[in-house]
């Protein structure tokens, strides 16, 4: 046995070439900061929204299949977080956020010497569509909506309006799975009101599309980017939010007046930033590809082409300032 | 063999109790067979998932909206990293811990105490320990969020005991009588750990860190809590790259609405997760069975 | 340094000191460690107390931290979180406790070198991805003879249950084996079957052992943070008595998952809200720490008896 003892010494000195490493790990990583810092042009550093996630995603790919150099890191904190932990502390150039910057968040930055600049990337709106044949219907109140879709809720068409056909509705959504679900409850719903379970879930809007075309009785709801491009096969339902009928189109969601189903997307690029050539570029690369189709495969309306040029004008007002 | 005396005094209480008896046996396989057979149902439905989407396109391309195009590469290289980081920083600190409390340490209250103090942090939820790297690593400390420093030290505290347990028992499975008889021959205390103790332990020392390195890649709660970035597209080339790993890429695809992603491209990740998890295990496996068979 | 030197004993001692003392410094880190637990996670909970009353966050019986009214009352959390353990617990303790019982009385040596490798792959399985099984197999599959939401706390629970069994069986197997063989001997004269001296003998006799593994698995399913997010869903709600099917079918909020929802998700804005990312942690905290404490004491009992 203490021979054994001896001949296993050759692990005593891997155990020394171990700890001999883990010295040059740990130094090598504290090398690695000097040169990292070097080398911070080359960083992108987002935080923020789950909701703008996928529109900074999918531009984020896009960029960095041009800008192979620059590492783009996505984090999601949500906006708050975002906003309090990350952005304004200094520790990233932009934020997703899905609603404006509040004042508490610009005193914490402005505190820190940050700037943010606020951009309007996209807007998320979801359009409630029925069977073309349905004459019966063009506007629905926000309570009425709340109504159908709510557990428990109302199961005929004539449970919401006694006019309309006594026949049971047959609803469409989204699955639970998706942010157009998330959203859709939040803001017809709220917190405390659970979504309807017996009704069609799917993960696809052309499912959707096909139930409602097949019956005359049936309701869905979808993000509008996708009716916009199949606009004749189901027809759009008005909605009141008590300030009378809005259709919904492209102009009406970015307007602000298509509520509660239509809300603009952010990003806030922080001022200081823009002096690194990398996030000046990934912001401009941003704002032109918003306006694309990019935006509109993650479900979102794009912004136009005019809201496209005033946001690049502005930006590069503040690159000229920060640079100048 | 137990049945034989009573059977002979009463035949009838003797067969129930037998009948009774491979009953409960077989009861007790079941119970023993039914978690590792589901398991091994639910690894063949992601296997056969996977197949198609799990290819070298996939092991060598960034994340992408798309499903046919998305990959796993920066989070591949980005998890590998981290547990490199984290050997580096537990192994020491494990055995240190380890060898002070089996060797130095008396049997007093300090060391009760620590004792105490390191198998509770083992029972600590991993997602507490995102927050005190979010407290302490990146808010108090500013060390940066999300890079492989931030999480490999993240990481490192929770397995930290795991391993400093582990090492315990490798030490304390080394026979008093070779301490004896080192000392005897003159050395010191320290020479002996050094020259008699950490080498015999140290297979299972090993075991037990790679094996903790194991649950430490598969740890996903904690990344969240420190903003580990979902997505970066590049792969890192320091410790201070913001990074993502594997664990957490999938979590972030399970959210996607696509079946593509749904089905395919996470049940790709998961694929590539365990294997990777089932070749540290074998390393580990592998070190402790060719000392074994050294040793004995 | 590579050569072990007998000469000079002033430095040695001094070595073996610094030595010693470096090693103490490891074993302090521990201490450290959960002082900074506390710490980080007081230090933001003050804050958030300081906008909620403490008696309002732990008898409140809503939890809506951005919805009109907001309100952080954090019963619901807990209530997902014991229907979790619950449903956790049913799965895990008659499994892990009668595998426990296979290993230790019935299997073989060889069988046992199978079985227990092939169990500890059950708990080295990544949470993320049981959460994942959870939600695209176990409920697509119940789904079919039971009416479930898409998230719902049934299928997160029966995974967690699985991936507790080996933190049941191994320990309870340990209990069991150091139970003294000449019991077992004692009963088998007494013309006692294997299934009586199991159940009879070696369950009673390890009871503290079998105790504290059940109090550590079910610890390990309250803190269980990856399974919950991805599968139970996001809706927190009070157990209704009168409906506990209903509780598991539907979908629930554990104070993890309400964490990851604090850290990642959108609802949250400043302020209480996400203090309370805090608040919730250091609950959790202390529910998990109490019961380690427990089972440490009730381990040690065990071992003091038959050690």
């Amino acid at each position: 046995m203490a021979r054994e003892t001896t001949a296993s010494l050759p692990t005593g000195v891997s155990r020394r070439t171990l700890l001999a490493a883990a010295g040059v790990g740990l130094s090598s990583s504290l090398a690695g900061c000097s040169s990292v810092f070097a080398a911070e042009d080359d960083q992108v550093n987002i935080a923020g929204s789950s909701t703008v996630f996928p529109v900074t995603e999918a531009i984020g790919s896009a960029f960095s299949e041009e800008h192979p150099t620059v590492n783009v890191s996505i984090s999601k904190t949500g906006t708050g977080g975002g906003f309090g932990n990350f952005f304004c502390a200094g520790r990233t150039d932009v934020n997703n956020a899905s609603r404006e910057i509040a004042d508490a968040e610009i005193d914490q930055c402005g505190n820190n010497d940050i700037t943010p600049l606020e951009f309007t990337v996209a807007t998320d709106a979801l359009t409630v569509v029925v069977n073309p044949e349905a004459d019966w219907i063009d506007c629905l109140t926000v309570e009425e909506l709340r109504e159908i879709w709510r557990a428990d809720g109302a199961e005929r068409w004539s449970d919401i309006n006694e006019d309309w056909p006594d026949e049971e509705l047959e609803l469409y959504g989204a699955a639970t799975t998706s942010g157009t679900f998330d959203y859709f409850n939040e803001a017809v719903l709220g917190e405390d009101i659970n979504h309807k379970s017996d009704y069609y879930a799917t993960e696809r809007d052309r499912t959707i599309v096909q139930g409602v075309q097949g019956s005359e009785y049936a309701m869905g709801y979808f993000g509008f980017s996708y009716y916009s491009e199949n606009p004749d096969s189901i027809k759009a339902v008005s909605i009141d939010d008590g300030n009378g009928c809005v259709e919904p189109s492209t102009e009406t969601a970015m307007s602000g007046e298509y509520t509660p189903l239509s809300r603009p997307l952010f990003i806030y690029v922080a001022k200081e930033s823009l002096a690194d050539s990398a996030v000046r570029d990934f912001a401009r690369f941003y704002m032109e590809r918003a306006a694309t189709d990019l935006v509109s495969d993650v479900g979102y309306v794009p912004i136009t082409e005019d809201q496209r040029d005033e946001n690049l004008e502005r930006l590069e007002e503040q690159v000229a300032e920060v640079n100048g | 063999m137990a049945a034989d005396t009573s059977e002979a005094a009463d035949s009838e209480f003797g067969r129930v109790s037998r009948t009774k008896d491979t009953a409960f046996r077989l009861l007790a396989l079941a119970a023993t067979l039914v978690g590792i057979v589901s398991l091994a149902a639910l690894l063949a439905n992601v296997s056969v998932d996977a197949v198609g989407w799990l290819d070298w396109d996939f092991l060598t391309s960034p994340p992408h909206p798309d499903p046919y195009e998305a990959g796993f590469l920066p989070a591949l290289v980005g998890s590998i990293a981290i547990m490199l980081l984290i050997a580096l920083i537990t192994f020491p600190l494990g055995v240190g811990a380890a060898i002070y409390l089996e060797e130095y340490a008396g049997d007093g209250y300090l060391t009760k105490f620590i004792e105490l103090n390191i198998a509770n942090l083992a029972g600590v939820p991993s997602v507490v320990y995102g927050l005190l790297g979010l407290g302490l690593f990146v808010t108090l400390l500013d060390l940066g969020y999300g890079t492989i420093f931030v999480a490999a030290f993240t990481v490192a505290l929770l397995i930290l005991p795991i391993v400093i347990i582990s090492a315990q028992e490798a030490i304390r499975s080394v026979p008093d009588s070779q301490r004896q008889a080192s000392y005897g021959m003159g050395a010191t205390k320290w020479q002996t750990i050094r020259n008699v103790v950490l080498p015999r332990a140290m297979p299972g020392i090993m075991t037990g860190t790679i094996l903790a390195l194991g649950r430490a890649i598969g740890e996903t709660a904690p990344l969240i809590m420190i903003a580990a970035p979902t997505t970066v597209f590049g792969v890192p080339n320091s410790f201070l790259s913001k990074v993502s790993a594997m664990p957490l890429q999938i979590y972030n695809w399970s959210s996607y609405p696509e079946t593509e992603f749904q089905y395919g491209v996470v049940a790709a990740g998961v694929v590539t997760l365990l294997v990777v998890l089932l070749s540290i295990n074998s390393v580990a496996i592998l070190i402790r069975n060719r000392y074994q068979q050294d040793g004995s | 340094m590579s050569q072990p030197d007998f000469s000079h004993d002033g430095a040695r001692t001094a070595r073996g000191t610094a030595f010693r003392y470096l090693f103490m410094l490891c074993a302090l880190l521990s201490i450290l460690t959960t002082v900074a637990i506390v710490a980080t996670l007081l230090v933001d909970a003050v804050d958030f107390f300081s906008d909620v009353s403490f008696v309002e966050f732990l008898t409140g019986t809503r939890w809506s931290p951005t919805n009109e009214p907001v309100s952080f009352g954090v019963l619901p959390l807990i209530s997902g979180t014991l229907v979790i353990t619950v449903g956790a617990a049913l799965v895990a303790l008659p499994i892990g406790l009668l595998t426990a019982i296979y290993l230790s009385e019935y299997a073989s040596e060889r069988q046992r070198s199978y079985l227990k490798p092939a169990l500890e792959v059950l708990a080295g399985v990544p949470t993320v991805v049981y959460g994942y099984f959870a939600l695209v197999y176990v409920t697509p599959a119940l789904d079919a003879f039971l009416p479930l939401s898409t998230f719902n706390a049934l299928s997160a629970s029966i995974m967690v249950g699985i991936m507790i069994i080996p933190m049941v069986s191994s320990i309870s197997e340990d209990a069991m084996s150091a139970v003294p063989d000449s019991l077992r001997q004692a009963s088998y004269g007494l013309g006692a079957t294997k299934f009586t001296v199991s159940t009879s003998v070696v369950v009673p006799a390890a009871l503290s052992g079998i105790f504290s593994s059940f109090i550590l698995a079910l610890s390990r399913a309250i803190g269980e943070t990856m399974i919950v997010a991805i599968a139970a869903g996001q809706t927190p709600r009070l157990i209704d008595v009168t409906d506990p099917a209903g509780l598991f079918l539907n979908s629930i909020q554990t104070m993890t998952a309400a964490m990851v929802q604090i850290g990642t998700g959108d609802l949250v804005g400043q302020g209480p809200a996400y203090k309370s990312l805090f608040a919730v942690g250091l609950t959790l905290f202390v529910i998990t720490f109490v019961m380690n404490l427990i089972s440490e004491f009730v381990a040690s009992r065990y071992r003091e008896v038959y050690r």
